[in-house]
């Protein structure tokens, strides 16, 4: 019983490692490297669009049932075959381009946002020794990608030569900018207890005594990935961050221009941006592919999954932020948050455990209950209508 | 294991170095100007890595460095856009040839 | 396996091609958009050539700090300070001739040092490898004057920065 557990755990390295054998029969040991490499690609090239599509219907329908109907229903049972529609009709669109429009800027901007997304798959361990290439500054890695996809979205906006797209991408590129760097101050006192930049090794020091030593159960873990999850929806444009793409008030922002496969790719992009970053936030976080009888992938897809549908839970329940709220948020609150967070952690790591919660609790109410004074916004004094009833 | 002799990455560098000169003092646009210069100190930042890895003592050396000049280039380059922006406030351009009076 | 190698130091020679492609663009596109993309391009293949010489957190640490930081802060202000349907003025200006040969001159007086010199190449640092642990050691422990002195200037520059490019509130 033991063995057939840790056989369908093993299952995908088992069989990757039998078809690279298979091919070293008859092909030199260079074609064997360079095929293996191949084949991880591959998988993640197949993995990510999948993942996309089933995320669009997932998030579809869980709208619908917030909003007390049904989502789409009628492609297929339970409307699983929704996103292949979904894909054709993407696919056989035609393609416009703005007669004033940079060709080339414009035709680079999708691809410039796909590639980086479908780059962070490499590092997202998806459960024992599952993970793409394991770097050892896997953490760094990420974050160095995740924040070259500013930069397509100039392109984006800039070669559309409208003014609605300017507005909506330098919005935009300032809001990503903006909930960067709590996010990366987020994930460092995960790095202190860790003691390494490795996805890999952060999660395997999570382990131990049933799940308890889980980074979420610590006072400094709680608030990282709470704020970790708040950037990462606002770097992914979700609601209620969602104001580059609001329709009411900027057409659709900085993608305004496009249609057709490049529509297609933007919108990739957004969900593919949105699993990864839900897969980290459960690797840093909530012990990555740890727990009891299941497969560890299993438990991998299983966290990922909650965390994707509380991101679908926000969607259906928040109403939009100002902008100036937005950017007020970032650097007056998170961002002081964040550098209180990483003193704590260097005050649990080098105190006893009791003597650290206690204080640490302490300084964190402390400076919530300061940050949030200080954040008051302006309420101006109640009006004395004279002629009104 | 596959390292390439010294003098072919000093040659890279010194022709990426002399492609930044040339732009620096040709091009009219002051952001234009600042690229330039980007080119130039990323051609030395080549060079520390190429030297701390072929010939250093330490390996860390040079990467300290680097890491050192990326920070104050990225500092740098605020403030001279800052500067570009104020004077594009005043001026209402940022070619070279038309900011040519002291005082008007 | 002397494939795989001779595979990678192909590779290394492309992307030193590639870069000195890009960086001839920077310099003499007319479109200043265009330059910024190609700088961004140079400098993501510069990552590349730091993962090759084995520095692979300088690598992550030039692509966030530059692409994520420097190109953004450069195309913000050429998004400023541009016209959107911008036409195309002359970029170069008239010392062309003059800056060419000046170039030339460069390369051909320090090509010629370098190839002639002879490099004291160390076999031992070519096996070392610093890890981010020895990095962290030494950024904390012999370097730590330079690294708290630059924070002092970052401060600087940013107070600097925000007072130079405020509005006047007039």
């Amino acid at each position: 019983m033991q063995d057939l557990g840790a056989s369908i755990n093993m299952i995908f390295v088992t069989a990757k490692a039998w078809f690279l054998s298979l091919l070293g029969l008859f092909l030199p040991d260079w074609v064997i490297v360079l095929a293996s490499i191949v084949v991880s690609g591959v998988v993640i090239l197949c993995l990510g669009p999948v993942i996309m599509m089933y995320l669009t219907l997932l998030e579809r329908k869980l709208i619908g049932r917030i909003q007390n109907r049904y989502g789409p229903n009628r492609v297929g049972i339970w409307g699983l075959l929704q996103p292949i529609a979904d894909g054709i009709k993407m696919f056989t669109k035609e393609d416009i381009i703005p007669a004033n429009a940079d060709k080339i800027v414009h035709l680079l901007a999708p691809i410039v946002t796909v590639v980086p997304a479908l780059m962070i798959f490499v590092v997202v361990p998806f459960g024992t020794q599952m993970t793409a290439v394991n770097l050892n500054i896997g953490l760094l890695y990420f974050i160095a990608v995740s924040s070259i996809t500013i930069l397509p979205i100039f392109m984006g906006s800039w070669a559309s030569r409208n003014k609605y797209s300017l507005l909506g991408g330098m919005r935009t590129a300032a809001q990503m900018i903006s909930y960067e760097i709590p996010m990366t101050l987020a994930v460092v006192p995960a790095i202190m207890m860790s003691q390494s930049l490795s996805t890999n090794t952060i999660v395997l020091s999570q382990a131990g005594s049933h799940g308890l030593n889980w980074f979420i159960f610590t006072p400094w873990g709680i608030v990282g990935f709470i704020v970790f999850f708040l950037c990462a929806t606002a770097e992914c444009n979700r609601p209620p961050f969602d104001l580059p793409e609001a329709e009411s008030e900027l057409v659709a922002g900085f993608h305004t221009e496009y249609s057709g496969m490049k529509f297609a790719l933007f919108y990739m992009a957004e969900y593919m941006n949105a699993f990864t970053l839900c897969a980290l936030a459960a690797t840093l976080f909530l012990g990555g592919w740890q727990g009891p009888f299941l497969p560890s992938w299993v438990w991998f897809f299983g966290k990922t999954f909650i965390l994707i549908c509380v991101m679908i839970w926000f969607r259906g329940t928040f109403p939009r932020f100002r902008v100036d709220h937005l950017m007020a948020f970032a650097w007056k609150f998170l961002l002081p948050l964040t550098l209180i967070n990483i003193l704590i952690t260097a005050l649990c790591y080098f105190a006893s455990p009791l003597v650290g919660w206690l204080l640490s609790l302490g300084i964190l109410a402390v400076s919530f209950s300061i940050l949030v004074k200080l954040n008051r916004t302006f309420v101006p004094e109640k009006r004395d209508y004279l002629f009104a009833d | 294991m596959n390292f390439i002799p010294l003098s072919h990455i000093l040659i890279f560098s010194l022709l990426l170095f002399a492609i930044g000169i040339y732009g620096t003092l040709v091009r009219r646009n002051i952001i234009g100007i600042l690229i330039s210069i980007e080119l130039m100190i990323n051609a030395a930042n080549i060079n520390l890595i190429a030297f701390s890895k072929y010939t250093s003592l330490a390996p860390e050396t040079g990467q300290v460095f680097a890491l050192f000049v990326i920070a104050l280039e990225a500092t740098a380059a605020a403030v001279g856009l800052a500067i570009v922006l104020a004077l594009y406030r005043v001026r209402k351009t940022i070619l070279t040839d038309e900011v040519h009076l002291l005082k008007w | 396996m002397e494939i795989l190698s001779f595979l990678a130091k192909f590779g290394i020679y492309a992307v030193m091609l590639a870069i000195l492609i890009f960086a001839l663009g920077v310099v003499t596109l007319r479109n200043l958009f265009h330059c910024a993309l190609c700088l961004a391009a140079a400098l993501i293949g510069t990552a590349g050539i730091y993962v090759a010489l084995q520095a692979d957190y300088l690598a992550a640490v030039q692509i966030l700090l530059y692409v994520g930081g420097v190109i953004t802060l450069v195309i913000f202000a050429i998004m400023l300070t541009e016209h959107l349907a911008g036409k195309t003025v002359r970029q170069n200006n008239s010392q062309s001739p003059l800056a060419i040969v000046g170039s030339l001159g460069f390369i051909i007086l320090i090509g010629t040092l370098i190839v002639k010199t002879p490099w004291p190449v160390n076999p031992v640092a070519l096996k070392a490898k610093a890890s981010v642990l020895e990095l962290g050691q030494a950024l904390m422990g012999t370097y730590v004057f330079p690294f708290e002195i630059i924070s002092i200037v970052l401060i600087a520059a940013l107070i600097g920065t925000v007072v130079i490019a405020k509005k006047d509130p007039q």
